[in-house]
Order: structure tokens, then sequence, then C-alpha cells
């Protein structure tokens, strides 16, 4: 694909850019990225990628399969120790603090809620998934549990459909609703930093449409990094945006203006027009 | 358009003829299950009561009941178990749920496919060699029960690693994720959801140490000796080795007493399957995924 574009050196030209320069005012920068190289035994996944995600935005990353994207998430919370064949390199800076010099993995994990692009229902009841990580904390009162697994499956916007049989099983509720019990299970984190991995994909558009809203009301609360394959789902929802494309973020910018049409590099133009991906 | 060809004909007859073919290998392979069940019930069942069950031999082994041996089996089985599971379970959740596959752990893996694959014969020369001599604990229950639970430690770790890593990978990264470590996600959600698998290798280990006889035959089990063990450092009789004994070693017994031996012994095992398959099944019920 990026060989028929009329640009051969663009990607030297976008090798550097950042999110300052995309976004001129100065904001609290929630995540710091820098320099950050992934690979697969050799094989480059993620290649120099500089970007800051500023805090109560909704910071969306837009780019076809294999672009780099899921790689990416799974360096914030540092998952990648969990992953031997994977080598990264760079500096990611979560609230100013270098994460790798974070000696307390767990809290850092446990402030960076994550969902993941198929729903994941652990077999549990509904009430024990979303109160399993307020336990995994140390919460053990009954009644501040209570508290936490409402507002967090209200906030997921689940509460009124699940209210009267908190004691089933979450395993067995339909694709949407886990992927919203998945939510409500990242939010009772009280998470700093909402990450979200293409939700949708195992979602039908009403609960969609749905989810996006909550979202919308989220971000007075956290930072959001919306990982998405649909770009108009960026454009819906996302303050800035950044451009992945097979390991290289081409580029980052406030959404509407990459959407209008004001974007430094080509591929950014066709990928959002639908030229490829 | 529906007409056979010739072809379709040949077909269908292939196909039956292979149905057939499989069936009765099937048939084949319950036949000697029912012929050695039937026999011992036709040869040995008149002996069975609870007088053979809950009392000693006498007239040296040829008349009386296997107390004794049963009491026995169920000492030497009971403590092979206390020691093996907690073994080969801690082994199996730090080979599944810790360990990386380096060359470390494909070196443990491949000695407890050799672990398994050792005759019982040569584990029981190792018994006599390790605990009978050299930790001195002479002819003993608990070195035929160490014996045994080296022996049938593979069945559990294998059986434990098989059922950890039926819970699907998703479960724990969603765990991991949420600031979990490995411990609180193997004791929330992964051991929960597995504990099933592990109790069903458990119980099959129980009926595989029942009836071993070389592994307990110079470590602990003893020819005759109509007392009941009163800790682990005495010697038992044992089911097995009383079977061996009153078949092939004492004149004058009976025909029908090691039938009746060999229906006892063979319930016991029947029984433990049993309860582990319906176990299973129950369990399986209550899948939650």
């Amino acid at each position: 694909m990026v060989e028929t574009l009329e640009q051969p050196d663009a990607a030297a030209e976008t090798d550097s850019v950042t999110g300052d320069e995309a976004m001129p005012e100065s904001r609290a920068v929630k995540l710091g990225v820098r320099d950050l190289s992934i690979s697969y035994g050799g094989v480059a996944a993620l290649r120099d990628v500089s970007l800051d995600v500023y805090e109560n935005e909704i910071f969306g990353v837009i780019g076809p399969a294999n672009a780099g994207k899921t790689s990416f998430l799974k360096t914030l919370n540092l998952m990648d120790s969990f992953n031997s064949n994977m080598q990264v390199e760079g500096d990611i800076e979560f609230n100013g603090r270098n994460i790798r010099a974070i000696k307390n993995v767990y809290g850092l994990r446990s402030r960076i809620g994550v969902v993941f692009p198929l729903p994941v229902g652990l077999p549990l009841t509904i009430y024990e998934n979303v109160a399993l990580s307020p336990r995994l904390r140390g919460i053990k009162d009954k009644q501040e549990l209570d508290i936490i697994v409402e507002r967090s499956l209200t906030r997921a916007a689940l509460w009124d459909e699940v209210k009267d049989r908190l004691d089933s099983l979450g395993s067995l509720l339909s694709g949407g609703q886990q992927q919203r019990l998945t939510i409500a299970r990242a939010l009772s984190q009280d998470p700093e930093l909402l990450i979200l991995d293409e939700f949708s994909i195992a979602v039908d558009p009403v609960t969609t449409m749905r989810i996006e809203d909550v979202l919308k009301e989220l971000k007075s609360e956290m930072t959001i990094i919306l990982v998405t394959n649909l770009v108009q789902q960026a454009r819906r929802l996302a303050n800035r945006t950044a451009f992945f494309l097979e390991g290289e973020c081409v580029e980052i910018g406030v959404t509407e203006e990459l959407f209008s049409g004001s974007v430094k590099d080509q591929r950014t133009r066709d990928y959002v027009e639908g030229k490829f991906g | 358009m529906f007409i056979e060809s010739a072809l379709n004909v040949k077909n269908q007859k292939v196909q039956g003829l292979f149905k057939a073919l499989f069936m009765m290998m099937t048939i084949l392979l319950v036949l000697p299950v029912l012929i050695i069940l039937g026999t011992l019930i036709y040869k040995g069942g008149s002996v069975i009561s609870l007088d053979f069950l809950f009392s000693d031999p006498t007239n040296g082994m040829t008349a009386g009941g296997i107390f004794p041996a049963l009491v026995g089996t169920v000492w030497l089985v009971a403590l092979a178990l206390m020691i093996s599971v907690p073994l080969g379970v801690a082994a199996a959740i730090y080979l599944s749920e810790y360990a990386g596959d380096n060359w470390f752990t494909r070196f443990i893996n491949l000695a407890i496919i050799n672990l398994a694959g050792v005759p019982s014969i040569v584990h029981a020369l190792f018994g006599v060699g390790a605990f009978v001599i050299f930790f001195g604990f002479g002819t003993s229950i608990l070195a035929a029960s160490l014996t045994l639970a080296i022996m049938t430690l593979p069945i559990v770790i294998v059986a434990t690693r098989e059922s950890l890593q039926a819970v699907p990978m998703a479960f724990r990264e969603a765990c991991w994720n949420m600031g979990a470590t490995r411990w609180q996600t193997i004791r929330r959600i992964v051991l929960p959801n597995s504990i099933s698998g592990i109790l069903t290798g458990v119980i099959l280990e129980v009926s595989r140490t029942t009836g071993e006889t070389a592994p307990i035959m110079f470590t602990g089990a003893a020819f005759f000796l109509p007392f009941l063990p009163q800790g682990v450092f005495d010697q038992t009789m044992a089911m097995s080795l009383h079977l061996f004994v009153v078949s092939t070693q004492v004149p004058g017994v009976p025909e029908a007493l090691p039938y009746g031996v060999a229906l006892v012994l063979i319930a016991m095992v029947l029984i433990m399957n049993s309860i582990s398959i319906a176990f299973r099944m129950y369990l399986r019920g209550q899948k939650k995924w």
C-alpha cells in the first residue's frame, strides 16, 4: 500500500512528530511517550513513537491492522513484562514518572483501566466481576463494595439491565452486555487512564453508541485512549488523533483538522478518506 | 436426479462396512472388562460378606477375612495422597502459571514424562534404596507411601497442569491488567475454575495407587500381619499384595478366596472411578464459560 504513495520520503519526516507540535497550547500531560520502539523477537512492531496524551482528553489512535496499536497499549501498563518475546525501548511517563522506574507495577496497572476488543466476562457473577478490582485493592466492606458495583455498572450503562440478576454469571450475558460489564470492571478500578482497544468489534451499533455517550461523559473525570479501526468513531469521540501505520506513528493532530484535510502526510488523508485500510 | 449410481451404492456399502468394523472394535474393548468382572463375581462372589471384609485372615490365610489388608491399603493410599497431591499440584501451578518456556522448564517436563514411564519395579527398588535404607524409615507404611507417591506424581502434575491450562488466557490477562498479582489471579480465577480437573486427576491417582503391588512389596507391605497398623512406621498388609500371596504363595487356599480378594480390590478401584466420572459430569454441568 505504502509503495503506491507519491511521497517516498514522508516516513523520514514524520519520525519525530510529537503531540506538542500538533496541539500548541500547554495542557497537563498525563502520559508522555518518548522514542518508543517495540519488537517481537527482532521483528519491529512499532518504531520511534513519541506522543503526549493530555489530561481529560480522548486520544484516538487509528490505523489498519498490524499498525502496532495493540502493542503500543500493552507497554503503557507494563503488560509487556508478561511476554518475554517482546522487547521495548524508549521511555513512558505516567503523571510525569517513568513507569519503568515504578516498583509497584500493580499499583500502576490498577490506575489504568483496560478494555479489550473481545469482551472478557470473568467466570464470576456480575457482582463479583465488578467487585473483583476493589477486592484486590483490599476493600472488604460489603456496603462499600455495593456502592462501587452500582456506580460502575451505572456509568457503564448496564445497571438497569442487570440490577435484578447481579448473582448470575457475567459470562452468560450477551456480547454487548459483556463488553459493558468489562467497561464497568475497568471503571471499578477508579482509573486515571482508561484504555479501550477496539471495544466495538463485537458490539452491536446501538450498544456502541451508548458506550460512546458514556465515554464522552467519562472524559471529565479521566483520560481516555481510544484505539479504533473505525475512523468515524475516532472522529466522533477523539479530541486528538494519532494515525499509526505499519509500526510508525505517521501523524498526530487535532481530530477535526485531520478529518477536514489539513494533514501533513498524504497517507493520513488517504486513510481517513477510506482509500485504504 | 436422485437415482443412485453404482458409485453411490459402493460408497454406501463401504461406509457401512467401516462403521461395523469400528463398532466391533469398540465392543471388543469392553469385552475383557466384562469377562473379568463376570468371572470374579461368578467365582468369588460367594465369599463376599461383611464378615469377610471385617475379620482377620485365619488358618495360615486359607480362611477368614481381609480386614488388615483393607485397612492397610487405605493407610497406604491416604498417606501417598497426602504427600503427592500438595507436591504435584504446587509443581503444576509453578510450571503452568509462573515458569516461562525455557530450557529449565523443558527439562522438568521431560523429567516428568520419564518419571511416568519408569516401571513400577524400578520405583520399588528406588524406594528400598532411598526410603527404607538411606532415610532409615525401614520397611514401613511411610516408605511404601513415599514410593507410591513418587510413582503417581506425574499423574497429578499432568492432570493439574492440563486443567489449569484449560482456563482461558484472556481471564488471566484481564486480571493482570487490573493490577492483580499472579497469585491473586490464580487464587480467585484460575484455581476455582480448574479444581474439577485437579480432583479428577487425584481420584485417578487413587485408583492407580490402590492396585499397585511391586512398589509396596519391598518397602512396607507385609506377607502376613494380622494386626492393624498403629502408625506410619509400622508395616502393614495390603490388598494387592494379599491377592498375590493367596493366589500363588500359600498352599491349600480354597479357590473362591483369591477371587473374592480380587473382587474387593477391583470394586474399590471401580467405585473410585465412578465417583470420579460422576463428579466430573456434575462439575461440567456447572461450567462457567
